[in-house]
């Protein structure tokens, strides 16, 4: 078994007009043993800025805690947000930095710039940035979510018709992936407001 | 273990997770699969410069994981370089020695030199001994002529006329060695590379998508991103999916304002004392 199959995740963001969603699923896993139904994925950095994290549980968690420590920083030394590009080029950064000892994650960062434009990108667990105009995925169910987003997605979608895209796309492909599902949290941010939804899926 | 929180890094490799990954290994959990540029790169030289060419593909093992990356890395205004190999160490590197030679020209206050650049790269690639898997087609144009390298990951180099590297290499190789002559012209030479790379998308499983171009000339250099697109996307459906509002089972929600951002004016009065 693969070390990024060990707990199992799928995380998915998509771009649309003047917003974005980011979702994931909310299994944690030992191998084929379901642990928890409510595990969080996706992480805030700051109001218009998220980051999902697929792969191992706890270098996630210790990803997270490493990021928000240096956005914390640069806070305080900028009195600003970090812009999504820069954040991305810093978790590119800090995971290349353990090349030769990885953390075993593949994040997927979405967040608004300034002029409220969206922008995502995903990286493998070296920091290879992968830049998309449309939708990023990661995770066991990254190859079915890869379909199941080519055949859904629209470009310039409003936040309802994005909201229902992702949610389906989510849900049709973690249904064909044993590791990961137990239902989904899907974030939509658009320049005024954030939602949060957590939906219904199949428990097995 | 507090030590390890507190400050940023100062650069370089970490290795500090190397002994928990090897111990897991130990165990039985196999380590993952890097995103690869199984690629096709090539360049060559024309009578006024260099011309450099590149597919679009990013794999992760059989699937494509970016179907119009950019695999044309800017090293200086009259440098490019094509990579190969671990996507994350082709970009690394040339990131890397491009800061380099910005900080280098800084100091000098010349244009930089492509053997500059071949001469960071080679000594980054050997001081691994290859684990920095990045293997790089460099060109460029300075005081001293067009020049063309090509740089493998042990660190080795070449100095050629023209040159492929990638998994893709041998079918551009083959379009190279029966149709290139000395002294191309600009169009003639366009016309090669994207004939070569073509080569590679069509005949190599690892290259695929669009043909990128970069020519560089005395004082002048053009990036032909996406110059031709051999495979668009003829399956789009027409109606798409559309999903009514309430389709998906939502068991909560949270709706949170996002502060606006206040305008400060300017101008204004002072206040009185």
């Amino acid at each position: 078994m693969s070390i990024f199959e060990y707990n199992g995740s799928a995380v998915v963001a998509m771009v649309g007009k003047n917003c974005f969603a980011i979702a994931s699923d909310r299994r944690l896993g030992v191998q084929l043993q379901t642990i928890a139904t409510d595990f969080q994925r996706v992480f805030k950095i700051h109001d218009k800025l998220y980051i999902g994290l697929s792969g191992l549980a706890t270098d996630a968690q210790t990803l997270h805690q490493r990021l928000v420590f240096r956005h914390k920083l640069y806070q305080l030394r900028e009195e600003r947000d970090m812009k999504p590009q820069t954040f991305a080029s810093l978790v590119s950064a800090l995971l290349y930095e353990k090349r030769f000892g990885p953390y075993f994650c593949q994040p997927v960062i979405a967040g608004l710039g300034d002029d409220n434009e969206p922008f995502i990108c995903t990286m493998d667990c070296l920091g290879a940035k992968e830049l998309a105009k449309d939708f990023v995925v990661s995770g066991t169910s990254s190859e079915s979510l890869y379909g199941a987003c080519e055949s859904m997605y629209k470009p310039n979608m409003e936040p309802e018709e994005l909201f229902e895209t992702i949610s389906q796309a989510l849900n049709s492909s973690v249904d064909r992936d044993c590791l990961a599902g137990w239902g989904g949290y899907v974030l939509i941010v658009t320049p005024t407001e954030v939602k949060e939804h957590v939906i219904k899926g199949r428990m097995d | 273990m507090t030590g390890s929180m507190d400050l940023p890094a100062k650069g370089g490799f970490s290795f500090e997770l190397c002994r928990r990954n090897d111990m897991l290994e130990k165990k039985g959990l196999k380590l993952p699969g890097f995103r690869k540029t199984g690629t096709t790169i090539v360049g060559l030289v024309f009578q006024d410069g260099v011309v450099l060419g590149a597919d679009t593909r990013a794999t992760e093992g059989p699937i494509v994981a970016d179907k119009n990356c950019e695999k044309i890395h800017f090293m200086a205004p009259n440098i490019y370089c094509c990579g190969a190999g671990t996507a994350a160490d082709t970009e690394a590197v040339t990131d890397m020695v491009s800061s380099q030679l910005q900080l280098h020209r800084y100091a000098t206050g010349r244009e930089s030199r492509v053997v500059t650049a071949l001469t960071l790269l080679k000594s980054h690639l050997f001081r691994y001994q290859g684990h920095v898997s990045a293997a790089l087609v460099l060109g460029g144009v300075d005081c001293t002529g067009p020049h063309l390298h090509t740089v493998y990951p042990h660190g080795s180099t070449d100095t050629l006329p023209f040159a492929t590297m990638g998994s893709g290499s041998l079918a551009a190789m083959s379009v190279f060695e029966s149709k290139y002559k000395e002294g191309l012209t600009r169009e003639e030479g366009i016309q090669l590379v994207a004939e070569a790379i073509c080569a590679g998308i069509f005949n190599d499983l690892g290259s695929g998508s669009n043909v990128d171009v970069c020519v560089i000339t005395k004082g002048k250099t053009e990036y032909l991103r996406n110059h031709q697109l051999p495979n668009p996307r003829t399956y789009v459906s027409s109606k798409g999916y559309s999903f009514t509002k309430g389709q998906t089972e939502v068991l909560s929600t949270k709706i949170t304002q996002l502060k606006q951002t206040a305008e400060v004016a300017e101008g204004g009065d002072a206040m009185e004392e």
